[in-house]
C-alpha cells in the first residue's frame, strides 16, 4: 500500500566495485532495457533503410526528425555536433519516462540523483563546451551586455548562482513531476482498494470513483513524460546555445 | 540535414562527452561517499524501515550513478558512432533522390516544351506556306481568267463587228436591190400605165431621191 514503495531501489546482482556498492539493481536494469530499446528501435527500424519508410522506420526517423529540429531552433546551426548528444538525452529520459509507464516496471527518472547526474553532465559538457570555444572570454557571460559597471557586484553573483543552479532546476523538475505523478497514481489506486476492502460491495461502486480519476491521471501522466523528456531536451539546447553564442 | 554527423567533430565532442560523464561520475563519487559515510546505517537495513524516500537513501547513490553513467555512455556511443549516422544517411538519400527526381522532372517538363514549341514553330511554316502557296494559286486562277476574259471579249467583240459589218453590207445590198428593183417596178409601171419608156438611169436617180426625201 506505501505509494512510495515503487521507488525502492531493490538489488538484482551484488556488486562491489572500488568500495562502492554499485550492484545491479532494478534501476540499472530498466536503464539497460531502455538503451536497448532506443538502440533496437533504430537498428531495427532503420534495418531496411527503405525509400518509403514503414512504421517502425517512420518512427525511428520522426524521432530523428524531431530532436533535430529541436537541436536546429533552439541552439542554432553551429550546435550540429552536438545533436547525437541531445538526441540520446531526449530518447534516454523519454523512454525512461514511457517505460514508467508500464505497471511493475521502475522509473528511473523519478531519482533524484539519476536525475541530477543527468543534468549535471548536461551542465558539465555544456561548460567544458564554452570553456573550450570561448577560453576565458566564457566568464564575460556572467556579466550581462550594456548593464552598467556599477551594477557589476550585484549582477555577477546573481549570474553566477543562476548558472550554478541550472543543473539543479533541471534535474529538480524531472524527478519531481515524475515522482509526484507517480505517487499520485498509486494512492488513488490505494483509495479503490481500500474502498473495496472496507466498504464491501458498496465500494466497488464507490471504488469507481478513484479510479476513473485514475484513467485521467494515466493520460496525463503519459503527457507528462513526454513533455518532461521535452523540456529537459529543450534547456539542453538552450543551454548549448549559451555556450555557443555566450548570449 | 547533411553533414550533421561530420565525422571528425563527432569524434572531438563524443570526447568532451565522455569527459563529462567521467568527471561527473568522479566527482559524484567522491561526494557521496562521504554522504555514505554519515549515514552508515541508511545502507541497506534503512530502506524499508526507515519509511523515507527512497531517493535520498545516499545508499543508492552510487549504483544509480554508476550504471547512469554506464547504459548512457552506451547510448551515446551507439547513438553517435552507430544509429544516427544510418538514419542521417537514410533521410540524406531520400532527400537527394526527391531532388533528383524533381530535376529530372523539371528537365523533362523543359524538353517537352523545347518539343512543344517546335511543333508550334513548324506548324506555323506549314500554315504560312499553305497560305502563300494559297495566294500564289488565286493570284494564278484570277491572271489565267482575266486573260481568258479579255480573249473572249476580244472575240466577242471582233465578231460582234463582223456580224454588224455583214448586216450593215447585207442592208445596203438589200438597199440597192430595192432601188434597181424599185425603178425595174417603176420603169415597168411607167410603161404600163403611160407607154413612156423612162430611161433606166434616170429612173434610178428618181427612186434614189424619193428615198433619199423618205429617209
Amino acid at each position: 500500500m506505501d505509494p512510495l514503495h515503487q521507488f525502492q531501489i531493490n538489488p538484482l546482482f551484488q556488486i562491489v566495485l572500488g568500495g562502492y556498492d554499485v550492484s545491479f539493481t532494478n534501476s540499472a536494469l530498466f536503464m539497460v532495457v531502455s538503451v536497448a530499446l532506443i538502440y533496437a528501435l533504430l537498428v531495427v527500424g532503420m534495418a531496411n533503410k527503405s525509400m518509403v519508410p514503414g512504421r517502425l522506420q517512420s518512427l525511428a526517423e520522426m524521432a530523428y526528425e524531431f530532436v533535430a529540429g529541436l537541436v536546429r531552433d533552439n541552439a542554432g546551426h553551429d550546435a550540429k555536433p552536438y545533436f547525437p548528444f541531445v538526441f540520446s538525452v531526449f530518447m534516454f529520459v523519454l523512454v525512461g519516462n514511457m517505460i514508467g509507464m508500464i505497471p511493475y516496471t521502475f522509473t528511473f527518472t523519478s531519482h533524484i540523483i539519476v536525475t541530477f547526474a543527468l543534468a549535471a553532465t548536461v551542465f558539465v559538457f555544456v561548460t567544458i563546451l564554452a570553456l573550450l570555444k570561448h577560453g576565458l572570454h566564457f566568464f564575460s557571460f556572467f556579466m550581462p551586455h550594456g548593464a552598467p559597471v556599477a551594477l557589476a557586484p550585484i549582477l555577477i553573483p546573481i549570474e553566477v548562482i543562476s548558472y550554478v543552479m541550472r543543473p539543479v532546476s533541471l534535474s529538480i523538475r524531472l524527478f519531481a513531476n515524475m515522482m509526484a505523478g507517480h505517487t499520485m497514481l498509486k494512492v488513488f489506486a490505494g483509495f479503490t482498494v481500500l474502498m473495496i476492502s472496507g466498504l464491501g460491495a458498496l465500494g466497488f461502486v464507490t471504488g469507481l470513483v478513484p479510479l476513473a480519476i485514475n484513467i485521467a491521471l494515466t493520460g496525463f501522466e503519459f503527457l507528462v513524460a513526454f513533455l518532461q523528456a521535452y523540456v529537459f531536451s529543450i534547456l539542453t539546447c538552450l543551454y548549448i546555445r549559451d555556450a555557443l553564442e555566450l548570449h | 540535414m547533411p553533414n550533421l554527423l561530420a565525422k571528425g567533430r563527432l569524434a572531438r565532442w563524443s570526447g568532451v562527452a565522455g569527459v563529462s560523464l567521467v568527471t561527473l561520475t568522479t566527482m559524484a563519487g567522491t561526494v557521496l561517499a562521504a554522504a555514505a559515510e554519515h549515514a552508515p546505517n541508511a545502507a541497506h537495513g534503512g530502506e524499508h524501515a526507515s519509511g523515507g524516500l527512497p531517493q535520498l537513501n545516499p545508499a543508492n547513490f552510487p549504483t544509480q550513478i554508476f550504471w547512469l553513467a554506464l547504459t548512457f555512455g552506451v547510448l551515446y556511443y551507439l547513438m553517435s558512432k552507430k544509429a544516427l549516422p544510418r538514419v542521417a544517411e537514410v533521410l540524406e538519400a531520400r532527400q537527394e533522390r526527391i531532388s533528383r527526381d524533381l530535376a529530372k522532372a523539371a528537365q523533362l517538363k523543359e524538353e517537352a516544351e523545347a518539343v512543344l514549341a517546335q511543333v508550334e514553330q513548324s506548324l506555323a511554316g506549314a500554315r504560312a506556306e499553305a497560305l502563300t502557296l494559297i495566294g500564289q494559286t488565286s493570284a494564278e486562277i484570277e491572271s489565267n481568267t482575266q486573260s481568258r476574259q479579255a480573249a473572249l471579249t476580244a472575240d466577242l467583240a471582233a465578231r460582234l463587228t463582223a456580224a454588224e459589218a455583214s448586216i450593215a453590207s447585207a442592208k445596203d445590198q438589200a438597199i440597192a436591190n430595192i432601188r434597181t428593183t424599185s425603178a425595174d417596178i417603176a420603169r415597168d409601171i411607167a410603161s404600163r400605165l403611160a407607154g413612156v419608156e423612162v430611161d433606166a438611169a434616170q429612173a434610178e436617180a428618181a427612186v434614189a431621191a424619193v428615198i433619199e426625201e423618205r429617209r
